[in-house]
């Protein structure tokens, strides 16, 4: 109960990227829906973020001096820009998988198996 | 109001600010529900008048005004039905999506100045962001109604959305960027005084602008002709054929709450918002000046009267959309999707660069006298709270860096 | 127990819950759906940490492009609710093993610095926020205003010139990348016609 009466400070969102992190890698792992594989990379890449926003934040450090500063909201911000992009060629390429093969499960992609 | 709550009658701080927050919440949700009834029946008359007949004369006397009202009561005791192959909890979910996200709008959106439930210093930023995740209640609608129609109206509707967030996103920064300020309480009070301090007149690519973005608004909220996924002759009803009673009442509130939106948006962006085309505020001297921070009560007269105006603008732009509706036939979705890619965003890339140079070589434009400079606006994005001396010089220094550099 | 550390719990509690329910549902529209709330729920935690700048443009290139991109693949790949998808119960045992035990180090390291865990002396500093939205805007224009005060102390760290080339970039990438992407994803009719006809 300890963690809840202290005041928020970056391990919190640490531990909630965490969370966020691990959840987009075993949804990776574990589905198999090419667009259920991309949702986990989302997870991953926002988990990520929150990392860099947790240190950036003026407003979860003692005395105000985040550890990177502004540089932490930036590199969020083309985090978010780059997701954008690569989920638009991740799901092109699905689309093309699924004009030539009328299914999108990946287990199916084997033709390529030695 | 919570200060008022804390400080005048001594109740508890969390109490106070709940009742106050409750309070202005529920007089924002007001404005979707009075409003979408109020425009229903504007909508019936106004469409009456223009195809030559009267509309509803019955309920009510002889304007019929009680209509909005039985319609509202039929509404709300009419069966719940639900379609047996639809998915239960998406097809529950998606009308208050739709609402949940079309009333996050409002509450960015200034009435007057210093009116506003959410005040931000990026307000037009998250009225865009929000307006555009509205598109997800109707893909859900369509997908989990079961139904061909449904499917197809919500995936044209979602598209022609998305489409049209480029040419609208154009076309909202163009004001924004002779503001020099995304906060849309500042933007509108940059345009107070004259009928020609609107940005309306400011110069030829913002006025060009402004039916872009009348155009790209109408396709935004799905209206006039532009309603091609929810039309009667094309797809029975499109994404909300499967609904019915309450849930139906929902996403027309939100269809109309967003319309409002929209209205209210230009009307600030490009029409001065609450600020009248005569001051008469500033000369009686009862509005606000930037540097007052004391609550008057003519003060608040003057942004009583200020709210009214602007909603009348409001009204006023829901009445053109609603008139031009009933005038223009149809687009086909293939034609929705040329105006967008081929007329509209082109046409707002090439004005807002226009805008941009304007600006750039008429730094406080021509016959247009801002009630402050922009360098004005653009150093006090920098204040924080605290009003920190410190913060503000070290940073006023590096923005006269930035601006020496530029030159 | 202050408004920060409520706020705080709603939003993480949103996020964590609607992420694990993306990874346990079966069903890919609602996979979706979770997935908005999810990220969504990120972007109330990112106006939480004071950046509200990013956490608007998480809900607009984000939730608002990106997962409607990702709605629309679903709706165009959907196959009939007959064939599932599921995986086995060999790979979730794997998978929780393996997400675990990363989830059990990233924790444990999360909570280990005491410099990372103590948070804002007063509940008023945990809510004050500057905008920052110019900060961010000249940043990506190339001048440093947060650094400005301390310039020569930022100019030895190399933080002083700002992400103007960054953001350059990161423009022609995105031209680049979704020139490509939709040229990968177009409608090749005839040459499925050609392969039907031989």
């Amino acid at each position: 109960m300890n963690l809840l009466t202290e005041p928020i400070g970056a391990a919190h969102y640490l531990a909630v990227g965490a969370v966020l992190f691990v959840c987009g890698a075993v949804c990776m792992a574990t589905k198999r829906n090419a667009l259920g594989i991309l949702m986990g990379i989302e997870l991953v890449l926002n988990g990520a973020n929150l990392n860099f926003i947790a240190f950036g934040s003026r407003l979860l450090h003692a005395d105000g001096t985040p550890s990177i500063g502004l540089d932490g909201q930036l590199i969020a911000l083309f985090v978010i820009v780059l997701a954008a992009a690569e989920a638009a060629v991740a799901l092109a390429i699905t689309l093309n998988f699924y004009n030539n093969h009328s299914t999108v499960d990946v287990d199916r992609a084997d033709e390529l198996k030695g | 109001m919570a200060d008022f709550f804390i400080n005048h009658w001594g109740w508890w701080p969390w109490l106070s600010n709940l009742l106050a927050g409750f309070i202005q919440c529920n007089l924002l949700l007001l404005v979707p529900f009075v409003g979408a009834m109020f425009f229903v029946w504007v909508e019936r008359k106004v469409s009456a008048r223009i195809q030559d007949r009267l509309g509803p004369t019955r309920t009510g006397g002889k304007f019929g005004w009680l209509q909005l009202l039985a319609d509202g009561l039929k509404l709300i005791t009419k069966e719940d039905l639900m379609p047996g192959g639809a998915d239960r909890l998406l097809f529950k979910l998606a009308p208050y999506v739709s609402f949940v996200f079309s009333y996050a709008t409002l509450m960015a959106l200034p009435f007057a100045n210093g009116w506003v439930a959410l005040p931000m210093n990026v307000g037009v930023f998250f009225i865009i962001a929000v307006l555009g995740l509205e598109v997800f209640g109707v893909i859900l609608a369509g997908y989990s109604s079961a139904s061909k129609w449904s499917l197809f109206g919500a995936m044209r509707e979602a598209a022609q959305v998305v489409s049209y967030e480029v040419p609208l996103g154009l076309c909202i920064v163009t004001p924004c960027l002779i503001a020099g300020s995304l906060d849309l309480i500042t933007i509108a009070q940059q345009q107070s005084g004259w009928l020609t301090n609107w940005y309306i007149f400011h110069d030829p690519f913002t006025f060009i602008i402004f039916w872009v973005y009348f155009t790209c608004a109408t396709a935004s909220v799905n209206r006039a002709p532009f309603d091609l996924a929810e039309a009667e002759s094309e797809l029975v009803a499109g994404f909300h054929t499967e609904y019915s009673g309450f849930r139906w009442l929902a996403f027309y509130m939100a269809e109309y709450g967003s319309m409002f939106t929209v209205a209210g948006l230009g009307a600030i962006l490009f029409f001065g918002g609450w600020n009248g085309p005569i001051p008469i505020m500033h000369w009686l001297g009862w509005a606000y000046t930037p540097d007052e921070t004391h609550w008057r009560t003519l003060g608040y007269l003057a942004n009583l009267l200020g709210c009214l105006n602007f909603i009348g603008k409001c009204v006023l732009g829901v009445m053109v959309m609603i008139w031009v509706r009933w005038t223009l036939p149809r687009l086909r979705i293939d034609q929705v999707m040329k105006t967008c890619l081929k007329y509209c965003t082109p046409i707002a890339a090439v004005m807002f660069v226009g805008a941009a140079v304007w600006t750039y070589a008429f730094p406080g434009g021509i016959w247009l006298k801002s009630s402050t400079p922009t360098g004005e606006v653009r150093e006090s994005a920098f204040a924080d709270g605290n009003n920190n001396e410190a913060l503000m010089t070290s940073q006023q220094s590096a923005s006269t860096v930035a601006k020496d550099e530029a030159r | 127990m202050n408004w920060h550390t409520v706020y705080f719990l709603l939003f993480s509690l949103t996020a964590c819950g609607f992420a694990l329910a993306v990874v346990l549902s079966s069903n890919i529209v609602r996979m979706a759906f979770y997935l908005v709330l999810s990220l969504g729920a990120t972007a109330g935690l990112f106006f939480l940490a004071g950046a509200d700048f990013i956490g608007a443009m998480q809900l607009l290139i984000y939730v608002g492009g990106t997962l409607v991109l990702l709605v629309f693949g679903v709706m165009l790949t959907a196959q009939s609710p007959f064939i599932s998808m599921k995986t086995h119960g060999g790979d979730w045992i794997l998978a929780a093993i393996v997400g675990g035990s990363l989830l059990a180090i990233l924790m444990q390291s999360a909570f280990s610095m005491p410099q990372w865990r103590v948070g804002p002396a007063t509940a008023d500093q945990a809510t004050i926020a500057t905008p920052t939205t110019t900060i961010v805007g000249e940043g990506l224009l190339g001048v440093r205003v947060d650094a400005m005060a301390d310039a020569s102390a930022a100019q030895q760290a190399g933080v002083l010139s700002g992400y103007l080339l960054p953001f350059e970039i990161v423009s022609v990438h995105l031209l680049v990348v979704l020139i490509g992407a939709a040229y990968l994803a177009r409608a090749k009719r005839r040459r499925v016609l050609r392969e039907a006809e031989a």
